[in-house]
C-alpha cells in the first residue's frame, strides 16, 4: 500500500476556509524511459487524484506522465459540516488508495 | 609566440588563485540547503509538502512492526523513539565497541537485525532501510551534530580526511577542490554545496525519491570519472565520519531537499 501524508486541520469553524495538503508516494513512471537493457519501463502513473467532503466532490484532478514522482496537491474548501474527508487515488494499473480524514466543524 | 605566452601566463594567474583559495581561511560551512532557491527550502520546511516525509512515515511503522526470528520490533527494545532515539543521529557514524567496525545509522540498523532480532539485513538502498534511517535522523532534527573523532574513531577519520583530500578520477580532482574551494559555485544544474551531509537520507529531485549519502557520493565519483565504491563501502565510511566531523555543531536536516 502506497504511503501517503494529508493534512488538515481536526476542527474548524462553520465558514472558515480551510486548506488542505495530500501527498503520496508513487514513482509516476513516464513510460518514455529505458532501462539498462534498452527495453522500455512500462508506464505507470496515478491517472486520477479526487477528494469528497461530506460526500460532495471538493476536488478532482487528472493526472499526465508529466507530472513528478510523489504528488502534491494543496487546495482551499471552505468548512460547512462535520464530515468525512474522502482522497482517493487511482493509477493506470488500476489500484486505488483511499484515505479517510475526519473534519469537526463547530 | 606572444599568444602562447599569453596563455602561459594565464595558466600561472589560474595556479595563483588556487593557491590563494588554499590558503584562506576556512570560510563557514553551511548547510546546502542555504543554496537551494526559496521555492525548495519552503518545499524541505514544510512537513506536509516535504516528499522526505513520506520515508519517515514508513520507518515510523517499520519501528512497530516484529520481524526475523525472534519476532521483536525495533520498540520492542528501543521504546518509544521520539525519546530514545533522540540525539542518536548527531553521534553517527560511531565505531561499534564489540566488533570495533565503523558504523552508519543504516549499517547500525542491519546490525541490529541480524543480531537481536534475527532477521536478514535490509537492502542498503531499499525503501524499508532509507525509512527507517530517515526515521532515526528525523528524531535529531535541529541537533547540533558531534561525532567522536578520538579514540577508535581517529584512524577511521584519518582514513576520511586522506580520501577527502586525495585527487581522483580521470578528471583528477579532489572533493576539496569543490566542496571547500568553490562552494556556492554553479556546476551543472545546481551550487556546489560545502559537503556537510546533514539533511541525509535526503529526497532529491534529481532521482525523484530519498536516497542515501553512499548514493550521492557514488555520483560525485561517477561525475569525476573515477572508481565508484559500493555501497556501504569502508572507504564511504570513513568519508561519511569526516563529513559529520565537518559539519561539527550543525543541525541535522533529515529528511532534506536536494535538487
Amino acid at each position: 500500500m502506497a504511503q501517503t501524508r494529508i493534512v488538515l486541520p481536526k476542527t474548524a469553524k462553520k465558514g472558515e476556509i480551510i486548506e488542505i495538503k495530500s501527498l503520496i508516494q508513487h514513482a509516476m513512471e513516464t513510460g518514455h524511459r529505458r532501462d539498462n537493457m534498452g527495453l522500455a519501463i512500462p508506464r505507470h502513473i496515478i491517472k486520477s487524484y479526487r477528494v469528497t467532503y461530506a460526500g460532495e466532490e471538493v476536488f478532482r484532478a487528472e493526472l499526465f506522465p508529466g507530472v513528478a514522482a510523489n504528488p502534491y496537491f494543496s487546495f482551499t474548501t471552505v468548512a460547512t459540516v462535520s464530515g468525512d474527508v474522502v482522497f482517493t487515488w487511482e493509477d493506470d494499473r488500476g489500484t486505488v488508495v483511499t484515505e479517510t480524514v475526519r473534519l469537526t466543524v463547530t | 609566440m606572444r599568444r602562447s605566452a599569453a596563455r602561459l601566463g594565464g595558466l600561472a594567474g589560474v595556479a595563483a588563485l588556487f593557491a590563494l583559495a588554499a590558503s584562506a581561511p576556512a570560510q563557514q560551512r553551511t548547510s546546502a540547503r542555504e543554496l537551494l532557491s526559496p521555492e525548495l527550502r519552503a518545499m524541505q520546511d514544510d512537513d506536509a509538502r516535504n516528499p522526505g516525509m513520506l520515508w519517515v512515515e514508513q520507518g515510523a511503522k517499520l519501528w512497530q512492526t516484529p520481524d526475523g526470528a525472534a519476532a521483536k520490533s525495533c520498540a520492542g527494545c528501543h521504546g518509544d523513539a521520539a525519546a530514545s532515539m533522540t540525539g542518536v543521529a548527531t553521534r553517527y557514524p560511531a565505531v561499534d565497541r564489540a566488533s570495533g567496525a565503523l558504523l552508519n545509522l543504516e549499517l547500525r540498523i542491519n546490525r541490529c537485525r541480524t543480531e537481536h532480532m534475527r532477521a536478514p539485513p535490509f537492502d542498503y538502498e531499499s525503501d524499508a532501510l532509507l525509512g527507517l534511517t530517515s526515521f532515526l535522523a528525523h528524531q535529531s532534527r535541529g541537533l547540533p551534530m558531534s561525532v567522536a573523532t578520538d579514540g577508535p574513531a581517529a584512524p577511521f577519520l584519518a582514513q576520511g580526511k586522506a580520501l577527502y583530500l586525495e585527487r581522483q578520477g580521470q578528471l583528477n580532482v579532489a572533493c576539496f577542490q569543490c566542496h571547500d574551494d568553490n562552494v556556492g559555485k554553479r556546476l551543472r544544474g545546481d551550487r556546489i554545496s560545502s559537503g556537510l551531509a546533514t539533511g541525509y537520507p535526503a529526497y532529491r529531485l534529481d532521482w525523484q525519491r530519498s536516497g542515501s549519502l553512499h548514493r550521492r557520493l557514488r555520483a560525485c565519483q561517477l561525475g569525476v570519472r573515477a572508481h565508484q565504491f559500493e555501497l556501504g563501502a569502508p572507504e564511504y565510511l570513513a568519508l561519511e565520519l569526516y563529513l559529520a566531523a565537518r559539519a561539527e555543531g550543525l543541525p541535522i536536516e533529515t529528511p532534506g531537499v536536494r535538487k
